[in-house]
């Protein structure tokens, strides 16, 4: 994950908590999706950023999982293209898995 | 409307295992800040021999020897499976080893700041001299003559004088000088990275002229179109990449500038090389880019995790021709021109209707009018492991996707589509270097062979890494059989037109009688 969203998201949970705030996330690979949930959660696994050994105990959700707090007409200008290209189940098993 | 033509394209690639070592940004960042890392440690275990990045199957396409669509027959991983008749010789360009390319460094350089271990420096200036192409058309290889080191003057250079060492087989065999005492802009650092991509856009434009009917002489603009930026602290980024690789290779009656949009600008770039043909204003402009030192390894920490080569060892360039209407080379559609706008938005199918299906639906076409697409032509067996997913396949997924979604095409035939618009992605990761470029030359052949009529493509940047905005950017334009008209749109002289003045007064006359 960007070092440089790594200390975005460590100063936005530092300044209103970890309880008020989720992670949207909007990549195209499960595996990477899964690398940033896993970095806003329990820590940047490559030790490379702001986050390596911090656990801020983000949830993460993909885009594809919230389609229901969308405007449909906004979802489908938006988003429903990359519904058909990428692997959406994919990408939401991963994400899901480190929201334990 | 008489269209500029596409007449010629030369590729090539630079083999550079050491440069990858010592200044990749990557491994360059590692390197000072935790040198004893097992990332380090591995890195000479994954190293390609030249040979072997030779006959490495999207290497050999980039340089013109395959099409990228037979990398469709070779099992992956490609790197497993070299080509048994590979050649550094390609249809398109060439392939050159690192120990050539530090003499190129030093014959493009002309501030004398490349300072080369004598004997290693005869042997060098030898085999340029003698290379049928670049002993042919640079003109500055007498560089090679001048201010031979010993190693210790060498070694005093880079302990003293924060020289770069430069290393062969990790054996020292040069240096590159600071140009300036305190100039952040003219660092040692800087100046390496402008002079790889100097040396590298020369190579490229010496190996358009040694393939093409095109002479230094005969060149009137040159657009430089790569990544880097040369200046110095008072201009950071002032130019001129285009004039100074033009004047290595001769190319006397030529001006040019330099054009940046990140991965973006190749494609910016044949468009205005096409709009100023088409005006008038220059009759033949050579678009070209050299490659970049700081992308070398870029994803290498994910490739020795799992087990891959480094195979991101390789710059990239390209040269290509954009001309006057001839009758028989590919025209460029100067009508149909894709472009992102400031106020296009950025998701996925926002831009894809903006760079796509917009100036297809405003020339009266669609989606499937367009017979193969090419856009950011990144080799997936680099950026798949690296999590960045298979780029080219997620292109064309969203163009049949848009197809599906305005009922060109039905969700069904999504697969068969990606396979016939598509092809594997063969272009080192040299960010301007896959923007679609790499494609035109197979396209010409393709195009004057009759076998597709039509391509597009497409130049895709991300502007946000400069941190100025974080929009989007992306343009595309379309290359198109040439029908064999050469209209020369002089339009009406003024004979003609008092001619038709006359007729009308008369007219106008006899309608008063």
């Amino acid at each position: 994950m960007d070092l440089e969203n790594q200390q975005r998201i460590k100063d936005l949970t530092d300044k209103y908590g970890k309880d008020d705030l989720l992670v949207v996330l909007g990549g195209g690979e499960a595996e990477a999706c899964g690398l940033a949930a896993e970095t806003v959660s329990t820590g940047d696994p490559t030790f490379a950023g702001p986050l390596a050994g911090v656990q801020l105990g983000l949830k993460a959700y993909h885009m594809f999982e919230l389609k229901d707090e969308v405007d449909p007409a906004v979802y489908e200008e938006q988003i429903s293209m990359m519904e058909m290209v990428l692997d959406k189940d994919a990408i939401i098993k991963e994400v899901q898995e480190y929201r334990g | 409307m008489t269209f500029p033509v596409l007449k010629g394209t030369a590729y090539t690639l630079v083999h550079t295992p050491d440069i990858l070592v010592h200044e990749g940004k990557l491994q360059e960042t590692e390197m000072r800040n935790s040198p004893d890392s097992d990332y380090l440690k591995a890195i000479p275990d994954h190293l390609r021999s030249f040979d072997d990045a030779v006959a490495y199957g999207p290497n050999q396409a980039f340089i013109g020897n395959i099409h990228p669509r037979e990398l469709r027959n070779i099992e992956q991983p490609w790197y497993e499976h070299p080509l048994k008749d590979a050649s550094t010789e390609g249809k398109f360009g060439s392939m050159m080893s690192e120990d050539l390319f530090y003499g190129c460094m030093k014959a493009v350089d002309m501030f004398e700041l490349v300072v080369l271990e004598e004997s290693y420096q005869k042997e060098v200036a030898k085999k340029l001299n003698d290379d049928p192409v670049i002993g042919k058309y640079w003109v500055t290889l007498d560089k090679l003559t001048e201010n031979p080191a010993k190693i210790d003057e060498i070694e005093a250079l880079i302990a003293d004088k924060d020289a770069k060492p430069l290393y062969l087989n990790n054996k020292l065999v040069g240096c590159l000088k600071r140009a300036h005492e305190f100039d952040a802009a003219l660092t040692s650092d800087v100046m390496f990275e402008n002079l790889v991509s100097k040396a590298s856009g020369a190579y490229a434009l010496a190996e358009l002229f040694a393939k093409n009917d095109i002479k230094p002489d005969g060149v009137d603009y040159l657009i430089e179109c790569s990544e880097e930026g040369c200046g110095d602290m008072f201009q950071r980024a002032g130019g001129n990449y285009a004039k100074s690789i033009g004047e290595i290779c001769g190319c006397v009656n030529a001006t040019g500038s330099d054009t940046r949009s990140f991965c973006a600008a190749p494609a910016h770039s044949m468009v205005e090389a096409a709009a100023l043909v088409q005006a008038g204003v220059y009759s033949n402009i050579v678009v070209l880019a050299g490659g970049s030192s700081a992308k070398l390894g870029m994803n290498g920490k994910d490739h020795v995790k799992k087990g891959l080569p480094l195979l991101e060892d390789c710059l990239g360039a390209f040269a290509v021709h954009v001309g006057e209407n001839d009758g028989k080379s590919p025209i460029i559609r100067t009508d149909v021109v894709g472009k992102h706008k400031i106020g296009s938005g950025a998701a996925p199918q926002a831009i894809m209707q903006a760079i796509v299906a917009d100036p297809l639906e405003h020339a009266g076409m669609s989606i499937k009018d367009v017979d193969v697409y090419s856009a950011e032509m990144q080799n997936p067996e680099i950026t798949v492991p690296a999590g960045a997913g298979d780029i080219p396949m997620a292109n064309y997924k969203m163009i049949a996707a848009l197809g599906v979604m305005k009922k060109i095409f039905a969700r069904d035939e999504m697969n068969q589509v990606v396979e016939n618009i598509g092809m594997p992605g063969f272009a080192p990761t040299q960010g301007h270097i896959p923007s679609g470029i790499p494609f035109l030359g197979h396209a010409i052949e393709m195009i004057e062979s009759g076998e597709i009529h039509r391509t597009m493509i497409i130049g895709k940047g991300s502007l946000f890494l400069g941190r100025l905005t974080n929009l989007f950017d992306g343009i595309s334009f379309i290359v198109e059989a040439n029908d064999g008209k050469v209209d020369d749109d002089k339009g009406v002289d003024k004979d003609e037109v008092r001619q038709m003045i006359a007729e009308s007064m008369k007219k106008f006359a006899d309608s008063l009688k």
